[in-house]
């Protein structure tokens, strides 16, 4: 029994209001011609040309996109197995120090995570930079694709591998045409995930980074600190807008593989 | 094969989580020195066993008894629980209603809906906490919004004071709390409402009596995964608190990268992450329970 009611429309209308008023903000002003960020000076884009001419900015963001790419590469390939071993591999000795590892990280506060990764990393001796970076990225990251692959793993019928086996295949060959295929969707929205979570994270970054590889994140940081500006605003911008057209464009594409399978399965049945 | 499998994901999470913690202790048992790295003692290897015992035997708890005896940090540890409560409480009273008001609408809103509940998680935290600073500053929108209203006349003081941070925490925590409850709702069996309703109930008691115990695990997911983020938020404290905004996240920061002092942030470090065992072991059980409610 469900009913719409006027209650229901305005806690709807209120709560997308605020979740979405700051950063409608924060868009319109990037746009603004005056350095005075709460005062609308005329419209401009000027701010996004300074930022394009802002070295300091755009190394930083290479540094970002570089240890995202890769950080959640490696945390894909290791979260998948590490959701084949929690999935299928049945008891091994450790198991429950394993399982207890894959979702530890998850709601480790971020300030322990960094600290201890930053220690480790002096006590063997790793000097601190992108390699520290994509190191701890990926150790984080690689939880949270586990989850992901695994909860579609629970649900997989296991019956199609063995059909592959009875067929002659190897066990490398049925991995690549039966499991594969099936669990990709979880494999990529978990690459997504560990890409996002690593070109968001500040503080784990800010523990293992070195001073000649500063990210982004570590870069707006310290200068909004000293209050808004303009520029972090239009940066603000560029990225609420790829966000935005990314997330878009995956839930589309997704809905509309849901409606391809559909339609196949209906006409499989016919 | 198999042990192949199982055996890179699990050294790669020993190395790189495991070990970490064992050092982390080990510095919490340390002294701090002016050396690099600025600790003692080191453990030195190359004298064999008498090294390890010498080293053993200069590990004590001082950090700890020096943490119980400034009130800085057991002020921090407690005004960080109130804090993450509070904001815990005050994310449940904005997120119920967006839950359930999501759960009341009609079937061809609610993909758009969920979308733009989960599109804030996706975008940068630090631009969404960032975002406020503009607002609630002195000069900010809310308070021109404010005085244009005729509600004050003088601007008030919001940024860098702890409401700054419930604001902070209520709205980059928020999706945290809809999903979970949002879940159990759409689940929930609508014949039960129209029978409370036949029954002779209003609909506000049959919300009471029959929605609110029925969503309890929602609202309990949904608390834990608010509160365990927030009670060791750097973030948020540091951009929209004041000086005197006490939170454990960000006196380690500065103990850390300030004060230098690596023993002692360590062991803030080992007592925040004590405190934080509680609450996960009761988020798990909560998990567990809904699991096998489900089978």
């Amino acid at each position: 029994m469900r009913r719409m009611t006027s209650f229901n429309v305005v806690s709807l209308t209120m709560g997308f209001a605020f979740l979405y008023i700051p950063m409608l903000i924060l868009v319109i002003y990037s746009f603004n011609a005056s350095k005075l960020v709460t005062v609308w000076g005329g419209f401009s884009t000027k701010w996004y040309g300074e930022l394009l001419q802002n070295e300091a900015f755009l190394d930083a963001a290479w540094v970002t996109i570089k240890v995202g790419l890769i950080s959640s590469t490696i945390a894909t390939i290791l979260g998948t197995m590490a959701a084949f071993v929690l999935v299928r591999s049945g008891r091994f000795f450790g198991r429950t120090l394993f399982s207890g590892m894959i979702y530890a990280p998850l709601v480790m506060p971020e300030v322990i995570t960094g600290l201890s990764l930053l220690l480790l990393f002096i006590s063997i001796g790793l000097p601190r930079g992108v390699t520290t970076i994509v190191l701890a990225h990926a150790t984080f990251s690689m939880c949270y694709v586990s989850v992901v692959v695994s909860s579609r793993m629970a649900s997989f019928d296991r019956s199609l591998e063995e059909a592959a086996y009875d067929l002659g295949c190897t066990g490398w060959d049925a991995f690549k045409s039966v499991t594969l295929p099936i669990i990709a969707p979880a494999v990529i929205s978990g690459w997504l995930l560990a890409f996002t979570l690593s070109l968001d994270d500040l503080v784990i970054a800010s523990f293992t980074a070195g001073p000649a590889s500063t990210t982004l994140p570590i870069k707006i940081f310290s200068s909004v600190r000293l209050g808004v500006s303009p520029e972090i605003n239009a940066l603000s911008t560029i990225i609420i807008a790829i966000v935005t057209v990314g997330v878009i464009t995956a839930s589309i594409t997704s809905k509309r593989a849901i409606v391809k399978k559909q339609r196949e399965e209906q006409m499989a049945d016919t | 094969m198999r042990r192949l499998l199982i055996s890179i994901p699990y050294l790669w999470l020993l190395i790189l989580f495991l070990v970490p913690f064992g050092i982390v202790l080990k510095i919490a048992l340390s002294d701090v020195a002016l050396s690099i790295p600025p600790y003692t003692p080191q453990l030195d290897l190359s004298e064999g066993w008498t090294g390890f015992r010498t080293f053993w035997a200069e590990l004590d708890l001082e950090n700890f008894w020096f943490l119980t005896e400034d009130d800085l940090y057991w002020k921090a540890y407690l005004s960080s629980l109130k804090i993450a409560l509070i904001a815990t409480f005050l994310t449940l009273l904005v997120g119920f209603p967006i839950a359930y008001g999501m759960a009341n609408a009609p079937d061809h809103w609610r993909p758009t809906l969920m979308l733009l509940i989960i599109l804030p998680f996706w975008t940068s935290f630090l631009i969404r906490v960032y975002a406020w600073i503009g607002i609630l500053s002195n000069e900010g929108f809310l308070n021109q919004f404010l005085i244009w209203t005729g509600i004050i006349a003088e601007p008030a003081k919001i940024l860098n004071t702890d409401i700054a941070v419930y604001i902070g925490i209520v709205y980059t925590y928020l999706p945290f709390m809809v999903l979970p409850i949002y879940a159990t709702l759409e689940k929930l069996d609508g014949t039960l409402l129209e029978a409370a309703e036949d029954l002779g109930c209003t609909r506000i008691q049959a919300f009471w009596s029959v929605t609110a115990p029925l969503s309890k695990p929602g609202i309990i997911a949904g608390c834990f995964l608010v509160f365990i983020p927030a009670l060791g938020e750097f973030v948020i404290p540091s951009l929209l608190g004041g000086s005197d905004t006490l939170m454990i996240g960000k006196v380690l920061w500065e103990e850390f990268f300030s004060n230098r002092d690596w023993p002692v942030a360590s062991a803030v470090a080992v007592i925040l992450l004590l405190i934080l065992v509680v609450p996960i072991i009761l988020f798990q059980r909560n998990e567990q329970k809904q699991r096998e409610a489900e089978q």
